[in-house]
């Protein structure tokens, strides 16, 4: 075996997971904060994106679009929080659930309503072209993109420990109840946290969006971010990013090397069940994913 | 005053335990019965039994189908459709390569079938629970349109993938004309819808509303939770199966995986969430709103709007059914079905105030 290619095979791997990550994390932020399983994520990707690449093209300087599209995100966190959760405090988790699917829906339409279906190719200056290292190339792109994800992680975890707001999130996160008494306001902490989870979303629709060009399909992304969500467990931003690095790189070696290897050619389109089955028999060993807390069930 | 319960003695433990106790209500049930069997058949034309009613019965069956596994035993599951398509392809299998396979036996196999498949993916409900195994019933939903699409054995081989529905033969009869087909799937979804109504009064539906109630609890109590999850992830594909099985005969005549991808799974859940969680009757509600809806949109929007293009009509319809569903969710979370409760109650009343 050409241990060259096996190391291209894996890095490229890695990389596409860290992908796969930036979208999980906006997944992880609401439902640690408010326990809801935000199928929506997908949508405003797809909405960030596009919003975004369409006042590019509209002439508007990048810089400018950049605070327009964060504005729209946040006021959309306060808007979903507003309108739609706070009429469903205390209903059962799968009516939430339902909800965000009908959120799903709602973005994706306003979002090709107002600004067209056409794909868009949306240029970062960043070029995916592969570089030399060491002997193993690996794309620029891919690197960039790790980059940014390790920032963003960075940013959120200074978010999270050092600011006021940060800690209401976690202190809401460990405990509904005792956040409430010592006067944290959950409704304002949820906004934060959606409008957080916009952020997010923006960052990974740009990334997704220069990869792949800004399209319908970028709300497809939110399938790729479940498996990883489960493998890492849905309360916690590092399983997220390790979760995001396992399935990136076993689909790829699976894809590589089982797919060809067993002559069938069954290779392609396993990509798209294959991150689960995985997740899934890891499951069977830790229920609560890597990271996930612990369930303690009493009667 | 309509809906009033007085004067109607139980005098034998039959009468107690029959399946509609209240006198209205079996009028009701009868009434639909016969509207739905004898009225509609020579009332409604083509379109409308071949375009709404069957897929709406089929729907329903569905809808039926997850509300077991969902409603009442409390595993969110979205591979609906996946069970549907594993129904929709093992009936055309089993009719094709079976000499004189008589059509309902390869229905049943087809539901079987689903029933079985159902329970290899059920098995992580064992140890998995909540969104965790909600996600992981998306491995189902991927895994089994991956196989059928990848594999052309389950297509016999077609180049596209579409498996073209046999004649639909039952005892020398041909069902050729939506009439004939949509009696032939009101029937089929009358008894199954009766059967889910009993089998939720029975120890298994019992045992499944307890595990839904708290799994832990009815653990402690005696139950075998493994048993009683697996049993009603069979009972549900089953159900799905024979759905699915009948959208390929009944309803589309010629049917590709891609019939039954991710957003069919989503249409039903919404079903039993819009219709109603763990009631029989808010499968059928929630259906006929899912399949309404768009039409009734589509009608609209050309009457009050003439010229639209399709282009803005079809995202104004992710918007407004995006809309409707945070709406209705907002409004009554439990559904159409308990809204039918509201209004019995008020019945029972009206026109005194008390």
């Amino acid at each position: 075996m050409d241990l060259n290619f096996f190391f291209e095979v894996l890095i490229g791997g890695l990389l596409a997971g860290i992908m796969y990550s930036l979208v999980a994390i906006g997944f992880v932020l609401i439902y640690k904060a408010s326990g809801v399983f935000n199928f929506a994520q997908g949508a405003m990707v797809f909405f960030a994106a596009l919003t975004y690449v369409s006042l590019v093209e509209r002439g508007w300087p990048f810089w400018l679009a950049l605070a327009a599209v964060l504005g729209v995100m946040i006021a959309l966190g306060f808007a979903i929080e507003r309108v739609v959760l706070r009429p469903l405090v205390n209903q059962p988790q799968i009516t939430l659930f339902m909800v965000t699917i009908g959120l799903a829906y709602f973005l994706e339409g306003v979002a090709q309503g107002v600004w067209g279906a056409q794909v868009h190719a949306l240029e970062i200056g960043i070029q995916d072209k592969p570089f030399n290292f060491a002997g193993v190339s690996v794309s620029q792109f891919d690197l960039f993109a790790s980059g940014t994800a390790a920032l963003l992680v960075l940013v959120l975890a200074v978010f999270f420990q050092k600011t006021k707001t940060g800690r209401a999130l976690r202190a809401v996160a460990d405990d509904h109840q005792a956040a409430l008494s010592v006067g944290i306001q959950l409704k304002y902490v949820w906004a934060i946290v959606w409008a957080a989870a916009g952020f997010v979303a923006l960052v990974a629709g740009l990334l997704w969006g220069a990869r792949t060009g800004v399209q319908f399909a970028l709300t497809f992304t939110a399938l790729k971010a479940l498996p990883v969500l489960i493998l890492g467990g849905f309360e916690s931003i590092p399983g997220a990013i390790v979760g995001g690095l396992i399935i990136g790189a076993t689909e790829k070696l699976a894809e590589v090397y089982i797919g060809s290897s067993i002559g069938l050619n069954i290779g392609t389109g396993m990509e798209n069940w294959f991150p689960y089955m995985l997740a899934l028999v890891f499951l069977l060993v830790r229920p609560e994913g890597l990271f996930g807390e612990k369930r303690i069930e009493r009667i | 005053m309509f809906y009033r319960l007085a004067g109607q003695f139980k005098s034998s433990y039959a009468a107690d335990q029959q399946i509609f106790p209240i006198r209205q209500d079996r009028t009701f049930i009868a009434g639909v019965l016969i509207v739905a069997f004898g009225v509609i058949p020579l009332v409604a034309n083509d379109y409308w039994l071949g375009a709404i009613l069957i897929p709406f019965l089929i729907l329903a069956l569905a809808a039926l189908g997850l509300n077991i596994l969902t409603g009442y035993t409390g595993q969110l599951s979205l591979g609906t459709a996946g069970f549907m398509a594993v129904g929709a392809f093992a009936a055309f299998n089993f009719m094709l390569r079976v000499p004189g396979m008589p059509f309902l036996v390869a229905i049943a196999l087809a539901g079987v079938t689903a029933a079985l498949i159902g329970v290899v993916f059920g098995l992580p409900s064992v140890r998995i629970k909540g969104f965790y195994l909600a996600v992981a019933t998306l491995a189902a939903q991927f895994f089994i349109e991956w196989v059928l699409t990848k594999f052309g054995w389950f297509s016999n081989y077609n180049p596209s993938g579409v498996i073209s529905a046999q004649a639909i033969e039952i005892a020398g009869y041909r069902f050729d004309t939506a009439v004939s087909k949509y009696l032939l799937t009101l029937g089929i979804v009358a008894a199954m819808a009766l059967a889910a109504k009993n089998l939720a009064r029975t120890q298994t539906g019992r045992y499944w509303m307890a595990v839904r109630d708290m799994d832990l609890a009815a653990e402690v109590t005696g139950i075998d939770i493994v048993r009683t999850k697996l049993v009603a992830f069979a009972v549900s594909s089953f159900y799905c199966g024979v759905a699915g099985a009948l959208w390929a005969y009944a309803y589309l005549g010629a049917v590709e995986p891609q019939a039954f991808t991710l957003d069919r799974s989503f249409q039903v859940l919404f079903m039993i969430i819009i219709g109603g969680v763990g009631t029989v009757l808010g499968a059928f509600l929630g259906a006929a709103f899912i399949v309404l809806l768009p039409i009734a949109l589509n009608v609209g929007a050309h009457a009050f709007f003439p010229g639209v293009s399709t282009d803005l009509m079809s995202n104004l319809e992710l918007v407004i059914f995006g809309g409707l569903i945070i709406f209705f969710l907002a409004v009554e979370p439990h559904g159409l079905a308990r809204l039918w409760q509201i209004g019995k109650e008020k019945l029972r009343l009206w026109p005194f105030p008390h």
